[in-house]
């Protein structure tokens, strides 16, 4: 293959129940910046049914392009169809740089659909950049420009390693959701729209959907909260979260938790923060009654001003909160709760 | 049936990671441990077994004492173990570890292949898939749970907010959620006789169904630009304070902050 074939930057454009996901947009943002210093622009790739109306959107969060692949056999996520479309989209548009979403989709497509291309792909990237591999040139060695940098967190986030995929195209990334920012909408702004179909093949490999079942717990996303009241297993039982749920409610945030809080069965998966759960970065995160595990940490630490509360002077929290206030919570949360509320009376 | 399940031995990462003076990873003073999500595919597979008396594989590709990973795997209930070792294959990344992998399982008869979803110690869930891939199989990751019906398996699929109850035809491929069951324990017989089993070593040479431009660290399309010990953010203030001074403190920092 000819490397130099390859140009633009795509994005896969993640829709479920033809809502696109918050993901799409964040990959745009960090697509754009990519682009500008490859002199290239943005396509969005959506694959659906029934999704015509969804390009527009991708337009007014700035894609360039849109590439909408509209089957039928793609109207729920199933690997194999999903897996062919990508494919084709890839072997006859040729981008340069290829990101998905590290979502449970985005985690099963990527990996499936570089290996049927035959290119790298570099797992939950925090950091994308433009620039040289090697890093610094090194003799016998030739060193190549204007390669993708993909920067990720290995061992449970005690390391970081930078990536490049030097020989093979597209280089490809999935991203992990909450850490790239989305530009502002602009409205109205449109793309160029382009309808492409490729002979999706049923085969072996293509499951059947029996059931489908949403969990019919909360509605939030914790990753678009901008101040969000994060409850650990310190926060000693289910019912005691109604101190957390009391101060989100007076400065308008959302309750979030650590995994022990979920494993323990006292909240849901979905509100979970961490490297098993989400990544969030809020503009304040509450780390209340949360020791900080490294795999916590790892999910949170990007939040603007991070306040935590905890009993344990030695808890590891400390280590990344920019406020650390050694306390009982049961104490300090309702009485903080009170304060906030005359303060924000007084504003009306 | 014949049940593959391809297991890794990684460092146990729960008490933090270990550093050499030069930065690189100090391996040999963190445990090693059979991948979490790993061991909750073979459990899986071996109920299958109780129930069907199905034949259970495991494979593993890593450094030779991983053999210490597969017996722990016999002493639990498997019935052969394979591993995959050799110098050649070293740095591999996740194409060319698939790539291994696959041409070891293609060895052997399978009907039901299953993964972990991720390694602890790479987390990037990418093996599983691209095994299946190089096998041209269906693949169903993020498993919660595995029935097997006739020649099909149908499988609780996990998503962030639902999951999908998946069939698909054998043979097939499965990625396995930790969350899937709570491994079983070796029995005192089972390690008695884990020790008088044979473990097949595969070396680079008996894999004759593996290019040699898809091995090892030539063989992987991404490349390490550097790596490095995380930089983390440092910490801020450190109060301790009474509880009304505590609210003072933070309600002035949400202020000085405009937060509110």
């Amino acid at each position: 293959m000819s490397l130099e074939e390859y140009k633009g930057v795509a994005i896969f454009a993640q829709q479920v129940d033809n809502k696109l996901s918050s993901i799409a947009f964040e990959l745009i943002g960090k697509a754009h910046e990519l682009a500008a210093d490859l002199g290239t622009d943005v396509t969005a790739v959506v694959l659906g049914s029934g999704i015509a109306d969804l390009a527009d959107k991708l337009g007014e969060y700035g894609a360039d392009k849109v590439v909408v692949i509209d089957d039928p056999a793609l109207e729920t996520y199933r690997t194999e169809p999903y897996a062919q479309a990508l494919t084709a989209y890839i072997n006859e548009y040729k981008p340069e740089i290829m990101l998905v979403g590290a979502t449970a989709i985005g985690r099963d497509l990527g990996p499936t659909v570089s290996a049927r291309v035959k290119t790298g792909l570099t797992a939950d990237c925090t950091s994308l950049e433009i620039g040289d591999f090697p890093l610094v040139a090194k003799e016998g060695q030739e060193q190549k420009h204007n390669q993708l940098l993909m920067t990720r967190p290995a061992f449970g986030g005690n390391t970081i390693a930078t990536i490049a995929c030097p020989d093979n195209r597209p280089q490809m990334a999935t991203v992990r959701p909450g850490v790239m920012q989305k530009l502002p909408k602009e409205a109205g702004r449109k793309a160029e729209v382009i309808n492409y179909k490729p002979e999706l093949k049923e085969n072996n490999r293509y499951v059947e959907i029996l059931n489908i079942v949403k969990n019919a717990t909360s509605t939030v996303d914790i990753m678009d909260a901008k101040i969000l009241v994060s409850g650990g297993r310190g926060v000693g039982s289910p019912e005691n979260f109604k101190l957390l749920e009391d101060l989100a409610e007076v400065i308008g945030g959302t309750v979030s938790c650590s995994r022990a809080v979920v494993d323990s069965g006292w909240k849901p998966k979905d509100l979970q923060v961490g490297q098993t759960g989400k990544t969030v970065r809020p503009n304040v995160y509450f780390a209340i009654g949360i020791s900080g595990a490294i795999q916590h940490t790892a999910g949170m630490e990007e939040s603007d001003i991070i306040i935590a509360i905890n009993k344990d002077e030695n808890a590891p929290i400390f280590e990344v909160a920019d406020y650390g206030i050694v306390g009982d919570l049961n104490k300090i949360v309702p009485a903080l709760t009170e304060a906030l509320k005359a303060e924000l009376a007084d504003k009306q | 049936m014949n049940i593959v399940v391809c297991i890794k031995q990684v460092p146990d990462t729960k008490g933090g990671v270990k550093f050499n003076p030069d930065g690189t990873l100090d391996r040999a003073s963190m445990l090693a441990i059979m991948n979490p999500d790993d061991k909750a595919g073979l459990e899986a597979a071996l109920r299958i077994k109780d129930e069907t008396g199905a034949k259970v594989t495991v494979v593993t590709m890593g450094l030779p004492k991983a053999d210490d990973m597969l017996r722990e795997a016999l002493a639990m209930g498997a019935d052969e173990a394979v591993l995959v070792t050799d110098r050649r294959l070293g740095g591999a990344d996740t194409w060319a570890t698939s790539s291994t992998v696959a041409a070891a399982v293609k060895k052997l008869d399978y009907d039901l292949i299953i993964t972990g979803r991720q390694a602890i110690d790479g987390d990037t869930a990418q093996v599983g898939p691209q095994i299946a891939e190089h096998l041209s199989l269906p693949v169903i990751s993020y498993a919660e749970d595995i029935k097997v019906e006739g020649n099909s398996v149908v499988v609780k699929r996990q998503y962030e907010d639902r999951y999908h109850e998946v069939k698909a035809q054998m043979p097939c491929l499965i990625t396995a959620l930790s969350e899937l069951n709570q491994p079983r324990y070796m029995t005192p017989g089972g390690i008695f006789d884990a020790y008088e089993k044979e473990v097949t070593v595969w070396g680079r040479d008996d894999l004759t169904d593996l290019d040699d431009a898809n091995i090892g660290l030539a063989g992987s399309p991404t490349k390490i630009a550097k790596a490095s010990d995380k930089v983390r953010k440092g910490a801020g203030e450190k109060v301790a304070l009474d509880p009304k001074e505590s609210v003072e403190y933070i309600v002035n920092k949400l202020k000085e902050k405009h937060v509110i």
